[in-house]
Parts: structure tokens; C-alpha cells; sequence
């Protein structure tokens, strides 16, 4: 019943879906690049990215109710769950999920909306570099 | 006396056809009150579906889906906003096909809506409290065919 309205409706979605992924492709490396080039920008005494520090960050519930790995796990090789709806996440580290941080405006969208969550505040560029430095160091 | 032998067969075809087809054409009203996979939008399905099933248009007005878009910032307790362009067309395909009929709530929630309530009046609490479903915002937890829109009762099935 309907797989071939199906088929077309997944045909659709992706032509349509390819439009902006184009626009704004990107890599982890690229981005994390990017993070770095920014946060230097804004702390002149800065001293690099840090995986661990991104490890704490992630895991760190700042005060509030929930940390990145309130949906992400512990684990973000892992799929995650979200905390209120109970959907499936599809893994964050890019090890695990080729598809993770190839999107440049999808990253922002969601570093957007799950800082202001988490934190209650937009990320600093130092604190979105060191949870990619953090999320591309898992293998 | 003869006529009446001869039309009691015929009488029984007819009756029996009629029964047969009225309950068809019941089951298929019942079916297609559950069935809203005929609206389908790639945006709406990829933006509202990242975070819980794209909920169906269909199943609150428009004024509701309204109100929703308006405060995605603050959606149910988590941001969940969007670029002006995404918002404005996923507004527009929510308002086009929402409820005709009164299926509105003071807070905005689908399960709120006493339509949603009776529908799920025989679900067991125990149901409702189990770690697979977690939260009644999660359909696909027992509609298992719920992210096509197919919300009928032959995809059912509650989770132990």
C-alpha cells in the first residue's frame, strides 16, 4: 500500500533536502577549525582546543537540569535518547556518525537551541571547539 | 406462495450484501480517522520529526498551530527554533491542513485535547508509565507505523 507514493515522497524530500546541505557543507576538521579561529579571536590568551576539557563541558550540567549528555549519553559513539519526547537520537561522535558536523548551518542550528537548553546561553566559539575536539576524539 | 420461495434467496443476497458492505464502509471510516498520511511536507517532517514524531496537522486547529509557531523558542520547555524561511513554510502547510473541528487546549498539547483522551482511554496506566513509551508525546512507541501517518489500529501495538 503506497510504497510507490512512498518512494516518490522520499525522492522529494531528498531533492528537496539536498538544496541547503549543498549550501553549507562542510567537515568536523573544518569546523573545529573554524571554532578555533574564533575563539582565539575573542580570548587572546588562549591556548588551544582541549578534548577533555570538551569531555567535562559535555558532560556538565552547568547548574541547571539538564547536560549535553541528558539526551546524548555518556557515550556519544552511542545513540542517544531525548530527554522529553524519548525519540531516538542517532549517534553525535562523527566516528560513529559520518553524517555528524558535515553541515555547517545544521550545526548551528542546533548548538543554537541545545546551548540555550543546557545553559541557558549561546556556546562560546572555545566552548563549541572543545566538545568537537571532544566528540572527534572518540573512536 | 410460489413468489415468496422465490424471493426469500434474493432478499438474503441483498440483506447480506448490505451488512457486509455497511460494516466495510464502517471499518473504513474508522480507518480513516486514523489515517492522516495524505499531508506531507519534507520540511515539516525533517524539522518537527528530529525531536518527536511530525505530528499531523490534522489533529489540532489552526489557531493551535498558530500559537505553536509563533513561540518555537520556547517550545514545551526546549528551543526549537527555526530560520523565518523553514517557520513560514511549515506554519503555512500546518494551517492548511489543520482540524476543522474544535480539537483545541488551553495548553497547547495534542494530549491534552479531548480528543486524544478518549482515543486513549483504554490504555493502562502502567502503559503509559513504561520506560519504551516515557512520555505520551511519544506516538511510535506503540503506533509503530505513526512517522508515516498511519495511526490505525492494524500498526498497533503496546509495548510489555
Amino acid at each position: 500500500m503506497g510504497t510507490i507514493d512512498s518512494r516518490f515522497r522520499i525522492l522529494a524530500a531528498a531533492m528537496l533536502g539536498a538544496a541547503p546541505i549543498l549550501a553549507s557543507a562542510a567537515s568536523p576538521a573544518e569546523l573545529r577549525a573554524q571554532f578555533e579561529a574564533a575563539a582565539r579571536e575573542a580570548e587572546p590568551a588562549y591556548a588551544g582546543l582541549s578534548a577533555s576539557r570538551g569531555e567535562q563541558f559535555f558532560r556538565s550540567r552547568h547548574g541547571s537540569e539538564w547536560s549535553c549528555a541528558s539526551c546524548h549519553t555518556d557515550n556519544p559513539l552511542s545513540a542517544g535518547r531525548h530527554a522529553k519526547t524519548a525519540k531516538d537520537i542517532a549517534p553525535l561522535a562523527p566516528a560513529a556518525n559520518p553524517k555528524r558536523f558535515t553541515d555547517a548551518a545544521r550545526v548551528e542550528k542546533w548548538l543554537r537551541r541545545n546551548c540555550n537548553d543546557v545553559l541557558g546561553r549561546a556556546c562560546t566559539p572555545r566552548e563549541k571547539g572543545d566538545v568537537l575536539a571532544y566528540l572527534m576524539s572518540l573512536k | 406462495m410460489n413468489d415468496t420461495v422465490k424471493r426469500l434467496p434474493f432478499d438474503l443476497t441483498v440483506w447480506t450484501v448490505s451488512i457486509v458492505a455497511g460494516l466495510a464502509l464502517l471499518a473504513h471510516e474508522a480507518m480513516a480517522g486514523h489515517d492522516f498520511s495524505s499531508a506531507r511536507n519534507a520540511r515539516w517532517q525533517a524539522e518537527c520529526g528530529a525531536c518527536h514524531v511530525a505530528y499531523p496537522p490534522q489533529l489540532l486547529p489552526a489557531p493551535a498551530w498558530h500559537r505553536v509557531m509563533a513561540r518555537l523558542d520556547r517550545h514545551f520547555g526546549t528551543d526549537a527554533s527555526l530560520d523565518p524561511g523553514a517557520a513560514a513554510e511549515i506554519g503555512a502547510f500546518l494551517e492548511r491542513h489543520a482540524a476543522r473541528t474544535s480539537r483545541d487546549t488551553a495548553s497547547g498539547r495534542i494530549t491534552d485535547t479531548g480528543w486524544f483522551v478518549r482515543e486513549h482511554d483504554e490504555v493502562p496506566a502502567a502503559t503509559w508509565r513504561s520506560a519504551a513509551v516515557k512520555s505520551p508525546a511519544n506516538c511510535a512507541a506503540c503506533h509503530r507505523r505513526a512517522e508515516q501517518g498511519d495511526f490505525g489500529e492494524r500498526s498497533l501495538r503496546l509495548p510489555r
